[in-house]
């Protein structure tokens, strides 16, 4: 007896949480219905594929299909392992994403703060429409740009270096000097459009430190270096962290519009590597447990930045 | 702070703001030169760019280069089909954006727990190139113009701007729309969208420039050169110099003479202008949503 009434008393009180969002969900079933799309998207374009990984475990073929092909575990990763290539890829990948980190990390920063000492208002804002522009570039058309410019005999560049008497430099086509190159058009390319970030959180600076500074005799370049710089120091830490987060990513569209075949050597990355071994030569399954592979170490490392992040200030991406 | 007020600038300030321009006038030059040498390059004679003698003016300005670019039928049919998928692409994301970001900036959303991760989840992990491609593959899907627009169809950032967006608008106004009568269809179309034009510009413009510059789908997905976007018929153009050999082979048959820079660069500045004359509203926008993205939703 006392039983039963516990039970239907727990019934009762699970009506009771329930009723109100059977009422909301009554009363908004217009929202429902406007999700079921995104939702039917979301499950056909994110979720499926994800399903599709498994082919990754599989000795799967296009003719066979992924049900008819075998469990085989393991072994497209230890297949992929001993293609020479393929640590190739994962090595280009880091060297390029390091260096990028380096040099391009800084520059944006570097940028916005001296895009915070111009007064004069039309230059500032004709400069950063300028500086901005690249951002808005297809990479086919960077690509363009720079084979153009930087071609070894014809291009504007060694044109320039031969007519002072300097030696024709090989931009393009020697291993060194691609990667100079990589590293030179991506901080071009993201420079201007990366001082956004920091311009928006100098704006936030309290001005009466810059007055009380100017009092005391305080110089721009120190107003620069001891007020605008440690202001905007979480900003910059965050944007670190979540640099760090993305280094097993890499694009694919920059690294195939600008490396050629001289410098496979070192522009071969997992993003181009994956395509040239699944689209071209149709080896779907073992270029699948490639991008597995990097696609794993990447949400790790995500994860990892993420909370990092949030451990530092309340900003995070979640 | 007024001028008249302001303490006079000291010799190292004005050193130091001097250097500052220089620094940042060569960096602005190092973006807009090589636009300004391409366009020289284009505008010159075979002759002065056989001799490399084009650097930011034109010599002997002719427009065989662009006469053998805009009579490349191939070339204009790509652009007549990229143009054909953005403005598809436009129209189906901004439905598909809004129809995931309006329910999910109501705050009391029943499910809304269960719904948010699930979304969220797929910026930071996804089936990768090849399983996309199966997925389209066995959709049959392949060489049509809806593999360049459904896989996108939302993209969860610019869903995230446009919910930020809607979160923003005070709940007073939706409450009064609520005890007048309105529906969840009516506030969301006569309340909310009106109020929300400027940002769903913005999200258009995003969704078009990102459609209009993307290329790997391209490569990947369509494999009949009959459908090929401008971007990949570019790619062939540009850097291969096969490509290069067949859009002068059809300026050989005007009769131009044509050399090989002299076309890059046109066909370079003939996809560079249409980016150029959407960019003075693109980057109004762009730096807004910037912005917008910065704050936190």
């Amino acid at each position: 007896m006392a039983l039963q009434n516990q039970y239907t008393s727990g019934q009762r009180s699970f009506r009771q949480k329930l009723a109100p969002k059977l009422i909301y969900i009554r009363n908004h079933y217009f929202l429902y219905l406007m999700l079921v799309f995104p939702v039917a998207y979301y499950i056909l374009f994110h979720y499926v594929p994800m399903y599709g990984i498994g082919i990754a475990f599989r000795d799967y073929s296009i003719f066979t299909g992924a049900r008819a092909s075998t469990w085989t575990g393991f072994l497209n990763f230890s297949k992929i392992f001993a293609i020479a290539e393929f640590s190739r890829a994962i090595r280009n990948t880091l060297v390029l994403n390091v260096l990028t980190l380096v040099f391009g990390f800084p520059a944006p920063i570097i940028l916005a703060l001296m895009l915070n000492e111009i007064r004069a208002g039309l230059y500032k804002k004709l400069s950063q429409t300028i500086l901005y522009l690249p951002h808005f570039l297809s990479w086919v058309i960077i690509g363009g740009l720079v084979t153009t410019l930087f071609a070894t005999t014809s291009g504007l560049i060694n044109k320039g270096l031969t007519s002072i008497g300097l030696p024709a430099v090989p931009w393009l086509s020697d291993n060194g000097w691609w990667i100079f190159m990589y590293v030179f058009v991506t901080v071009w390319q993201g420079i201007g459009w990366g001082a956004i970030v920091y311009l928006s959180a100098i704006t936030g600076i309290d001005q009466e430190m810059y007055e009380a500074a100017k009092v005391d005799g305080c110089s721009r370049f120190k107003m620069m270096t001891k007020i605008t710089l440690p202001s905007i120091r979480t900003t910059i830490v965050i944007m670190l962290i979540l640099r760090v987060g993305g280094m097993m990513s890499i694009g694919f569209e920059k690294p195939q519009m600008l490396k050629n075949v001289m410098v496979n050597e070192v522009g071969d990355v997992i993003s181009t590597f994956i395509y040239r071994y699944g689209i071209e030569n149709n080896k779907f399954a073992i270029s699948t447990a490639g991008g597995l592979l990097q696609s794993v170490i990447n949400f790790a490392l995500v994860m990892t930045a993420n909370s990092l992040s949030r451990k530092i200030s309340d900003e995070s991406i979640w | 702070m007024s001028r008249k007020n302001k303490i006079r600038d000291s010799v190292a300030d004005r050193v130091f703001q001097v250097v500052v321009v220089v620094i940042v006038t060569i960096i602005t030059l190092t973006c807009i030169l090589p636009i300004i040498n391409i366009l020289a390059s284009s505008l010159s004679s075979a002759n002065a760019n056989n001799a490399n003698a084009v650097t930011f003016w034109p010599i002997e300005i002719t427009l065989d280069a662009y006469k053998s670019v805009v009579t490349n039928g191939a070339l204009i049919r790509s652009m007549f089909f990229s143009i054909y998928i953005t403005i598809l692409t436009v129209a189906i994301t901004l439905v598909m954006t809004i129809l995931c970001a309006y329910p999910l900036s109501h705050r009391d959303l029943v499910g809304k727990s269960i719904l948010w991760p699930f979304i969220m989840f797929t910026m930071y992990f996804g089936g990768g190139m090849i399983p996309s491609y199966l997925l389209l593959n066995s959709l049959k899907l392949l060489n049509t113009e809806w593999c360049l627009v459904l896989p996108g169809a939302i993209s969860t950032y610019n869903m995230i701007l446009m919910r930020t967006y809607f979160s923003s608008i005070p709940d007073a106004l939706r409450e009064s729309a609520t005890i007048d009568g309105a529906n969840d269809f009516v506030t969301l179309t006569r309340i909310m969208l009106p109020l929300s034009k400027s940002m769903l510009a913005t999200i258009a413009l995003f969704y078009a420039v990102g459609r209009w510059n993307a290329v790997t789908d391209g490569m990947i997905y369509i494999n009949e050169p009959e459908k090929y976007i401008l971007q990949v018929r570019l790619k062939n153009i540009i850097l291969n110099a096969q490509g290069l050999d067949e859009l002068m082979a059809e300026g050989a048959n005007m009769e131009f003479s044509l050399n090989t820079t002299q076309m890059r660069c046109a066909t370079l500045m003939f996809s560079l202008i249409p980016v150029l004359i959407v960019y003075p509203f693109l980057q109004k926008y762009f730096v807004k949503g910037v912005m917008i993205g910065s704050v936190k939703g």
